[in-house]
């Protein structure tokens, strides 16, 4: 049996999506694209639904924090997987921390439940619509996401623990 | 008697046999963990039952979270080994391995295939392990101990080869990025060509003990069944996913580690139900046995590291005596090797699913972002459906089954 390929892949994106397609790339094997959130779910519903593409696999959802891109520091990151046609694709939509929400996957996914508690648990975004969003690893008195870049691992103001000789 | 009404955060499924009258319409709250000897780990299910059904079960988790992915963000990348020994610890090789073969990936480094070789040992071995555990434990849930005791001792074999290879036994910390530490001594293949005689038969008396056992069978089949469908929507992977009827299996969807050398047979079930899904597994060891041999008689002859010297460590008489070797040996334990930025998505057939490892990396000595694809995490929010409208004895039943984790459900 034929599989798709990464160039028939985004052939077919191209063609469907068109200009919503904001950024495209290819890394390790694996095509990327950006959209838009608002589209984010109208999207992957279509490629779920598409008879050629079958995205009918939600592997993967996560948050990302960018402190230094202004304007889009927070993204959410999906994993999509055609298990007939044995093709990975990665979306991913970037917004302002300032408005941190993002429409629900969970009327596509059912396993977008859990994922999207998660990254409101660690980095704040609010699914809209999400049937039951509360922190789910971290303790519900718990006021602030501990994944965002702000919140350093280590106490700053510690100097026996320097890094400055090493460069990086 | 009257109909009651069912409440609970997702639609229940009919269950087979069983009555939707209530006995006196008495509902009780039933908090089952979070420490419970019958869970197996840390898992928390606060369930409304009906005498013996369950109406409602809702699951709380978290109980050992460790930050795992914020700890990841400030550790260079052979560091993070050790992280992931800690999320499925009844298979850490696997995810040692996941782990090293994504930062692999990500430095582009080619591995000889004795390598892969090896590897394909190690993580048939701990695939075993783990499914022993799995199984194992769904007889002592349906209260058949014998071969539970059986089986642990051939799984402290696996535990004593994994001594050999890499001197640890539980959070193994096997491999390296490049390679082996070392190679397979002599004492491991002797244990592992003993341990490959003897296995066999005794698995098969384990096998004839539960798999046409009526009394098992009448316990286990239609206990906490799932379908096709339901399980892809919840993200299911694994035996589990097999299990409902979907043959999707890393190994040969995305072959990583050679795993296209070898030849082996996909286990796939019907009915989901836990029934299928020990069957699934019960197979799926003798088909990891099948690879364990192929590996070890077509063993390659070659180096059992690659030459990747920005990553892999030097001998360490080299480091005393050659300069090159000492600035190697300083720039990796001090983390100072140059690594590419880039994101790299690398997953593995863990033991109970598709264990995937999201990397962003920015150049920096440590990840930017890492993300780990808990195979238990994903598929566990699936329980409370699977479970309502079934006796209590089978939630238990239904738990083991699916082979959740804590260490990897919580990270």
């Amino acid at each position: 049996m034929a599989y798709l390929n990464n160039t028939e892949l985004l052939a077919h994106l191209s063609q469907s999506l068109g200009e919503k397609i904001l950024n495209q790339e290819d890394t390790f094997g694996m095509l990327c694209i950006e959209v838009n959130r608002n589209e984010i779910v109208d999207i992957i519903s279509n490629l779920k639904s598409d008879e050629n593409l079958k995205m009918q696999f939600l592997t993967d959802l996560c948050g990302i924090h960018y402190p230094d891109n202004k304007g889009k520091e927070l993204g959410v990151v999906y994993h999509l997987h055609s298990l007939e046609n044995n093709i990975r694709l990665r979306l991913k939509t970037f917004f302002s921390i300032e408005d941190p929400t993002c429409p629900t996957l969970t009327s596509v996914f059912d396993a977008a439940n859990w994922m999207e508690r998660e990254t409101f648990d660690f980095y704040g975004i609010q699914f809209q619509g999400h049937p039951d969003l509360r922190r789910i690893l971290n303790m519900d008195s718990m006021d602030y996401h501990p994944m965002r870049k702000e919140y350093a691992l280590e106490d700053e103001t510690r100097t026996d623990k320097s890094d400055k000789f090493f460069g990086r | 008697m009257s109909e009651i009404e069912v409440k609970s955060a997702v639609p229940m499924t009919p269950y087979v046999g069983m009555s939707n009258e209530t006995i006196d319409g008495e509902i009780a709250t039933l908090n089952l963990g979070p420490t419970h000897p019958a869970t197996h780990g840390i898992f928390q299910n606060v369930m409304k039952v009906d005498g013996e059904r369950i109406i409602s079960s809702e699951p709380t988790i978290g109980y050992i979270h460790r930050a795992f992915e914020k700890l990841a963000e400030r550790r260079p990348f052979n560091q993070i080994t050790t992280i992931t020994d800690r999320l499925n610890y009844c298979s850490s090789p696997i995810n040692n391995l996941g782990w090293i073969m994504t930062v692999e990936k990500l430095i582009g480094a080619e591995m000889p295939k004795r390598v892969d070789y090896m590897r394909v040992i190690i993580m048939e071995l701990a695939r075993i392990a783990d499914h022993l555990v799995c199984n194992t434990v769904i007889g002592v849930d349906t209260g058949a101990l014998t071969g539970f005791t059986y089986m642990f001792q051939e799984r402290e074999k696996i535990y004593e080869m994994y001594e050999e290879v890499c001197g640890a036994r539980l959070t193994t910390n096997i491999g390296r990025i490049g390679g082996f530490e070392r190679d397979f001594s002599p004492a491991f293949i002797t244990k592992l060509k003993a341990w490959l005689k003897e296995f066999p038969a005794k698995f098969d008396e384990f096998d004839r003990l539960l798999t046409r056992n009526r009394i098992f069978m009448d316990r286990v089949i239609k206990a906490g069944p799932i379908t096709a469908e339901k399980a892809l929507g919840y993200g299911f992977t694994g035996p589990n996913l097999r299990a409902a009827g979907v043959d999707f299996d890393v190994r040969v969807m995305n072959p990583y580690c050679s795993y296209q050398d070898f030849e082996f047979d996909i286990p796939v079930g019907q009915d989901g139900d836990t029934y299928d899904r020990f069957i699934v597994r019960q197979e799926e060891i003798r088909q990891s046995l099948r690879i364990i041999h192929q590996a070890l008689d077509n063993m390659p002859a070659g180096n059992y590291f690659a030459d990747v010297p920005d990553f892999y460590l030097p001998p360490k008489a080299e480091v005393y005596s050659s300069m090159e070797a000492l600035i190697y040996h300083f720039k990796i334990v001090m983390g100072e090797t140059p690594i590419p930025a880039g994101e790299v998505y690398h997953s593995v057939e863990g033991a109970n699913g598709e264990l995937g490892f999201y990397l962003v990396s920015d150049g920096g000595r440590t990840p930017y972002r890492l993300h780990f694809r808990r195979p238990c995490f994903i598929y566990y929010q699936a329980y409370p459906e699977m479970v309502v409208g079934s006796m209590l004895s089978d939630a238990i039943l239904t738990m083991s089954s699916m082979n959740v984790i804590a260490g990897e459900l919580d990270a």
